[in-house]
């Protein structure tokens, strides 16, 4: 039903757009999965993106125009999202896209969106070592999600020995490379980290939580660093609320899980277990209560919650408009400009940045669960910019992005020059 | 079955009449000409544009399709080997072709970069700069053994053909030996493919893991070409393909070795009775049927643009089989039929691109709904029509005589 | 911990003496002392909270410990504009009531946005818990005491013997007291102060295998590396490392230059970076740049800058030998006592056996778990599949669909153990009825085409897979398992296996002897062999072929839907749960040998173990467990067709 309504407001909202400008109404693409197995956290983020497109056109458009919703649905397929993109872009003639959620999609896209000059928009918490031009990077960075939270565990909880659990893809691979070299850098011996990768959708969870219980007979604080991703949350939370791991003993930290993840799981076992986003729901600000109350009033439904790649599409949206006013054309070379030094109010307070690096600059929450399946705020940094390239890893240590100086992505400082115009994929 | 066993019977066509034995080849041959001139035609590379660039890669894939069906319809609707993993083979062709695109496109753009520097790289920084740029996605930067000659296209091209080939000959030369068949072989057939996904999903395997290869799109020395032309490029070379398979197809099933296959597909054992090597003309078709999938699958992934193993998952595979059996077995150019129309409306109806339908009460979201009818398709498709779209030109043929 | 040593101390006086203080001057006693300390409260962390805590204590105004039991659980709130603190409740409109912290009277109200919440986290509350332990272990509430016994199992410290001591005499509930000798063994091993105390203490800790034992023991024979010209004297060494051998040559070097006691070796890109810094002319060292592509030339140009002294020679491995030589690489225990170090590690040896015996003892009852599991997905597929010949592909989506009923079921009634019981038939009865429909529908038109059974069974399997998305939606839904199954069976510290794994190895059981029951025991069985022997002969003796295939596909698909329930409860509730369990059970099925019932026992139990297995190998990656278990189901089929279990003769059907 409720879809039903969605694509129907998308349609009234094309019917009423007055082409004032001879590119009105502004196509703006969505390029989310609304089936296979990443809709679970992709269709979320359409509806959010209705939503503000909505929102927007009540508030008069983008100069002087309607804006007009193109939602596609690359069905979880790889290979899909980078034909749509190209589907966008040459037949929609879409002037922005917001979209994707694994980095193998985002991947899949970026050669054609580097070859057609689109501009992009990615909400999601993801492994860094990229800056693509033509993407805008509205979630975390590692170094604003990551590495703050392995910090809070040596620092706060006293961890010495680091359990690195991960679904067997591309953003666990790299954040646990990251992971690894930063630790060892602080001194954590090799042999006191575990790594571990799953499947997709892994089931079968009691040995490898037997394992990392079996960990603590070292003498030394074991914590979890979980980059297990989408369905296996649920599998791997429910045998650890099995076997009575308490956050006390053995904290867990999740960088994939978020209140959507939670609300498909009784929580009461696995209070005080830990989390790190750039947002939490439970945020108590006066704009977080009213993003919350649009989003039930949009969806209709007062039990959906809100997540962090959410706000991310929301300063992500905000921030185009802003930097469409301000350059006055939806041209992608123009607003990329225009992006540089964005300023947009956080949900949870403070002020999003967006620097040359295509990265924005947000605080870093840490939130322990609670029983009704929100997350306590234990902690809230100043914004942290995001960084490109992570500081750790030999091969990205040198390497700097800045578009508006450098005009590169990918600049090694050793060698002072542009290492590649287009990103890797 | 008891249809096919009559045409088991009906005598070989005589020497050097093999066109004239098979007017179904001349007409696919015309027609696959006629729709590439109308395509180039009507494409932005190369004619009035009135196609989009992404259109033509569809096309392009979507012969790359039919191609990999009538491969399919060979092993399965003349020789009766139900395969559900020929998609793994596709796969191969594909990571064969992507390893050489990925590999020689980084090594230029490391080139670039290093050469501009004061001192001109070694060969092994060039190597290792391109690990980095390559594996670098996936946490690592050492250039895995596998990938040792993927700088060279001849030896990449050899890979297209002789892995598939290879794994064909090796695990058909298994079950066959062994005397798998029926339900237990396409069980088999549908295990190895998994497995391949399993092993390639993993990240050790030198892959790139779940990530996959991407930006294949680009061809590497012709990053300059725009893509309307590339895609044309490679929108012949598929229908090309398509043409030269069909020909080789309908050649090899319409002689005695036709015969043959069709009559272990009937009846295995009088077969072997009658003193032939059914074990040799299986793996032969297993194996033949295999390697053009592998030429199949290097033509589609560079204009996808990406492969990674869920490419080759066991439902891609079993898909095939329901193409094959929705454009009607047993005739070549029904799997192309059943391919074609059953991808293509896929993705239109998915795409979001076909109006939704309103019956007032209900509305029609095809996006939603387009599995639900498309499963119930298959069904109504083998109950009723267990000679697929295929069977409808028997019907029209028999109308005019 | 140090830092707490005073404060722990003053606060075992203050129990003795509190109740004799007089109350303090001010009116605001604990408010003033707060505010003394004020950004530590605010703020906490567990860098800072000793010092808090040390202040605090030694003011020692009234109410101090209780205070601190609610500022650790979130309980108060600081009013940012004076930096005062509160105790709160919940006031009307979302609003707190403020509570003054000395007096306990009411405030005034603040919305929550005004106030700002406390919220220390887990390692201050240990922190803090620590410091109470003193307190706690006198509590007359046996829960309390429990939980000090159990903070001080988590930050074991020198000073809570004496406390431990203290409690343990006035104990009166004896398994807290076996507790809390347990606790002061592990203590005295770790920091009693005598030497034979602790080698008493350690060698009572022989052969225990539980984690906190050999916790304590692993942290006695804590090591850190060091190096020197010889080994210093009094140090506890715990292993001499030769470089080149068991410490790499580099690694060792690299000590010796982070130390400056050689010069730094040169990075992986040094002499490139070298020579381009000494460009002259486009030459270097008198070799031409554009020679430079190949590292003889780089090393020759190298060599003549060298020469010509314009660079430090370069680090060979010759060099790196030599320096290395001269040191003594070694780990050293952090306990200076070898009596104390070599007990406990002959008492961690004498664990091992026992370990390994464990170990293998869990890695088997997670290999039958796991085979129970299987069983249960395939055992429906055994029948319709193993029995009919039929080859269902939508036998996932009545997995699916049996999960999705318990789901719903748990949606209208709230209990869930009820729900449960509910839900078990009723999968049933849903899957029974959808089974029986297709087979009237679809797969009676089949029979004599089994190929196309999995065509037309597919083409139902996505239908139904989409069917469950538009009703369900994409998100997993939460079957829940009801409390008393939410647990672990605790064999020990080692072997533990969820009770709802155990219930879910019942139910298997139970199936199989249910259908072994049907099929051999009953008219309905006898029936059902005699169709898959010889339908035109069954059909003769007056059985009902149309009717017993009906049935016996209706009790495949029914068997799926508890099977759905049970898996919904360990795994994910998704549209696409079924088609994760699909290939698997086929295997199972195939591996176990078709039309058999003990065939397919003896496959789940088979890849059970055989994933296990290979998990126990390679532990890292679960996804090769899986690749090489499906490799050797491909290469067993090849050797075995029929299976583990082969019937013989016409049983065979073929």
């Amino acid at each position: 039903m409720i879809k039903k309504t969605l694509l129907t407001t998308a349609a009234t909202t094309a019917l009423l757009a007055a082409p004032a400008y001879a590119n009105c109404p502004i196509q703006v693409g969505v390029l989310h999965s609304l089936s296979g197995s990443m809709a679970i956290s992709e269709t979320t983020l359409r509806d959010v993106m209705l939503m503000l497109v909505d929102q927007q056109n009540a508030k008069g458009g983008v100069l002087g125009c309607q804006l007009e919703a193109v939602v596609v649905d690359p069905a979880s397929d790889w290979p899909l999202f980078a034909e749509l993109t190209r589907q966008l872009l040459t037949v929609n003639e879409v002037d922005v896209i917001f979209g994707a959620w694994t980095s193998v999609s985002r991947k899949a896209l970026l050669p054609v969106l580097e070859e057609l000059n689109g501009l992009f928009f990615y909400p999601v918490q993801y492994e860094g070592q990229e800056s693509s031009r033509n993407v805008f990077y509205t979630g975390a960075a590692p170094n604003q999600q990551a590495i703050p939270a392995v910090d809070y565990f040596l620092e706060e909880l006293g961890v010495e020995s680091f359990a690195l659990l991960g679904t067997d893809y591309v953003y666990p691979r790299t954040t646990n490379a990251i992971l690894e070299s930063y630790l060892l850098s602080k001194g954590i011996a090799a042999e006191d980290i575990f790594v571990n990768y799953t499947p997709f959708g892994h089931a079968d969870w009691s040995t490898i939580v037997g394992d990392v219980i079996g960990l603590g007979a070292g003498g030394k604080q074991v914590g979890v660093i979980s980059t297990i991703n989408g369905d296996a949350n649920i599998g791997f939370y429910t045998e650890l609320a099995a076997q009575g791991v308490s956050a006390d003993d053995i904290p867990v930290v999740a960088f994939s899980v978020g209140e959507e993840e939670l609300s498909g799981l009784d929580t009461s076992r696995l209070v005080g277990h830990l989390a790190a986003w750039n947002y939490f729901m439970s945020a108590d600000t006066p704009a977080n209560e009213e993003f919350i109350a649009a989003w039930h009033e949009f969806i209709g439904d007062e039990n959906r919650v809100t997540n962090d790649p959410m706000e991310a599409h929301y300063i992500g949206f905000n921030m185009w408009v802003n930097a469409v006013e301000a350059a006055g054309t939806t041209d992608v070379d123009a607003v990329r400009e225009a992006m540089w030094g964005q300023e947009f109010p956080n949900l949870t307070g403070g002020t999003a940045v967006m620097n040359t690096n295509h990265h924005l600059s947000k605080p870093v929450l840490i939130g322990e669960i609670r029983a009704d399946g929100q997350f306590d705020i234990i902690s809230q940094t100043e914004e942290v910019p995001g960084l490109a390239w992570s500081p750790f890893l030999e091969d990205s240590a040198t390497l700097v992005s800045d578009w508006q100086e450098l005009e590169c992505g990918m600049f090694d400082t050793a060698t002072e020059t542009c290492v590649q115009l287009t990103s890797n994929y | 079955m008891s249809i096919e066993i009559s045409r088991v019977t009906t005598a070989p066509a005589p020497r050097g009449s093999f066109l004239r034995a098979n007017p179904s080849v001349l007409w696919f041959m015309g027609l696959l000409g006629l729709f590439t001139l109308g395509v180039t035609i009507l494409s932005e590379g190369f004619g009035i544009g009135a196609i989009s660039t992404n259109l033509v890669k569809i096309l392009g894939m979507t012969l790359c399709l039919c191609l990999i069906a009538i491969a399919m319809d060979v092993v399965w609707g003349y020789c009766g080997i139900l395969s559900l993993g020929h998609f793994a083979f596709f796969g191969l062709g594909g990571y064969a072709i992507g390893m050489w695109l990925m590999y020689a496109r980084t090594e230029i753009v490391i080139r670039d970069s290093l050469g501009r520097g004061t001192i001109p790289p070694t060969e092994l920084e060039v190597a290792e700069g391109v690990a980095a740029q390559i594996f670098g996605v996936v946490g690592s930067s050492e250039l895995p053994l596998i990938w040792s000659f993927a700088g060279s296209l001849p030896f990449q091209l050899a890979m297209v053909v002789l892995v598939p080939g290879l794994l064909a000959l090796v695990f058909g030369w298994l079950a066959f030996r062994s005397r798998v068949t029926g339900v237990y072989l396409s069980i088999l057939t549908q295990a190895m493919t998994l497995a391949l996904a399993l092993y390639l999903f993993q990240n050790d395997t030198g892959l790139r893991g779940n990530n996959g290869l991407s930006g294949l799109q680009n061809i590497p020395g012709y990053q300059h070409v725009p893509q309307s032309v590339i895609s044309m490029w490679f929108f012949w070379a598929s229908a090309v393909a398509l043409g030269a398979g069909y020909l080789l197809f309908a050649w090899v099933v319409s002689g005695k070795f036709g015969s043959v296959i069709r009559a272990i597909r009937d009846n295995e054992a009088r077969v072997r009775f009658l003193g032939y090597n059914v074990e040799g003309y299986k793996l032969f078709v297993f194996t033949i049927t295999a390697v053009i999938s592998g030429i199949a699958g290097a033509l589609y992934y560079p204009q996808a643009g990406i492969i990674n193993p869920a490419e080759i998952a066991p439902i891609a595979s079993i898909y095939l089989a329901v193409w094959v059996a929705i454009g009607g077995r047993g005739r070549l150019y029904g799997a192309v039929i059943g391919a074609a129309s059953v991808s293509l409306l896929s993705s239109w109806l998915t795409g979001g691109g076909a109006p939704n339908i309103d019956l007032g009460l209900f509305r029609i979201v095809w996006t939603d709904w387009w599995l639900v009818f498309l499963g119930l398709g298959f069904v109504a498709v083998t109950l009723f029509f267990p000679k697929g779209m295929g069977g409808l030109f028997d019907y029209l043929v028999r109308k005019k005589p | 911990m140090l830092r707490l040593l005073p404060c722990i101390a003053f606060m075992i006086a203050l129990i003795l003496v509190a109740p004799l203080r007089a109350s303090a001057q001010s009116d605001t006693p604990l408010q003033d002392v707060l505010q003394t300390v004020q950004p530590l409260v605010a703020s906490p962390s567990r860098g800072t909270v000793p010092e808090m805590l040390a202040a605090l204590i030694t003011a020692d105004a009234p109410g101090t410990v209780a205070f601190l039991r609610a500022w650790s659980d979130r309980e108060v709130y600081e009013r940012p504009e004076d930096g005062f603190f509160f105790f709160a409740r919940e006031g009307a409109d979302r609003n707190l009531v403020l509570i003054d912290i000395d007096s306990g009277a009411e405030a005034g109200t603040a919305s929550s946005r005004d106030v700002n919440q406390i919220r220390p986290n887990a390692g201050v509350r240990r922190e803090v818990n620590a410091a109470l332990v003193q307190f706690e272990l006198l509590n007359p509430n046996p829960a309390r005491r429990l939980a000090a016994l159990d903070s001080i199992a988590r930050s074991p410290d020198a000073e809570q013997i004496e406390a431990l001591e203290i409690a343990l005499e006035a104990e009166e509930d004896s398994a807290i007291a076996v507790r809390m000798q347990r606790l002061l063994d592990l203590l005295n091993a770790r920091f009693a102060t005598d030497t034979a105390t602790r080698v008493d203490a350690i060698d009572g800790l022989r052969g225990d295998i539980s984690t906190e034992a050999r916790r304590a023991l692993n942290q006695i024979l804590q090591t850190q590396s060091g190096f020197g010209e010889a080994v210093p004297e009094g140090t506890n060494v715990a292993r001499l490392r030769v470089p080149g051998d068991d410490m790499p040559l580099i690694a060792a070097y690299a000590v010796l230059s982070d130390a400056g006691l050689a010069p730094a070796r040169p990075g992986r890109n040094a002499i490139r970076d070298v020579l381009r810094a000494n460009v002259v002319d486009g030459t270097v060292g008198g070799i031409p740049v554009h020679q430079l592509d190949n590292d003889e030339a780089r090393r020759a140009a190298y060599l003549a800058l060298e020469q010509a002294g314009t660079v430090a020679p370069l680090v060979t491995t010759a060099d790196m030998e030599a320096a290395v030589a001269q040191y003594v690489f070694y780990d050293a225990y952090l306990e200076a006592d070898p009596a104390v170090t070599q007990a406990a590690r002959d008492a961690l040896d004498s664990t091992r056996t026992r370990i390994s015996i464990w170990q293998f003892v869990g890695i088997s009852i997670d290999a039958l778990s796991l085979a129970s599991i299987f069983f249960l997905a395939a055992i429906g597929l055994a029948i319709t599949f193993g029995v009919m010949r039929v080859i269902n592909m939508a036998h996932g989506e009545f997995i699916m669909m049996g999960a999705y009923t318990g789901y719903v079921v748990q949606t209208v009634i709230p209990d869930y153990t009820v729900s449960l019981v509910v839900a078990l038939p009723l999968a049933f009865l849903v899957t029974f009825a959808a089974g029986v429909l297709m087979e009237r529908l679809v797969i009676r038109h089949l029979y004599t085409r089994p190929l196309e059974t999995l065509l037309a069974t597919f083409g139902i399997s996505i239908a139904l897979q989409q069917l469950a998305k538009n009703i369900f939606g994409t998100q997993a839904r939460p079957l829940t398992a009801p409390d008393w199954l939410a647990g672990a069976i605790q064999v020990n510290d080692l072997v533990s296996v969820a009770s709802i794994r155990v219930a879910i190895f019942a139910m298997a059981i139970g199936f199989l002897l249910l259908l072994l029951y049907i099929l051999n025991r009953t008219r309905l069985g006898l029936e059902v062999r005699a169709v898959t022997q010889n339908p035109g002969m069954a059909a003769s003796m007056g059985i009902n072929p149309d009717r017993i295939n009906m049935l016996t596909f209706g009790l495949g698909s029914g068997i799926a839907g508890v099977a759905g329930v049970s898996i919904g409860l360990v795994a994910q509730v998704t549209s696409e749960m079924g088609a994760n369990y699909i290939v698997q059970s086929f295997m199972t099925v195939v591996v176990g040998g078709v039309g058999s019932v003990f065939g397919t026992l003896a496959g789940a139990t088979l890849i059970g173990f055989l994933q296990k297995g290979i998990e126990w190998f390679n532990p890292a990656n679960t996804l090769a467990a899986q690749t090489y278990m499906v490799l050797f189901i491909i290469l067993f089929i090849q050797f075995r067709p029929k299976g583990i279990v082969a019937l013989k003769g016409r049983a065979a059907g073929d």
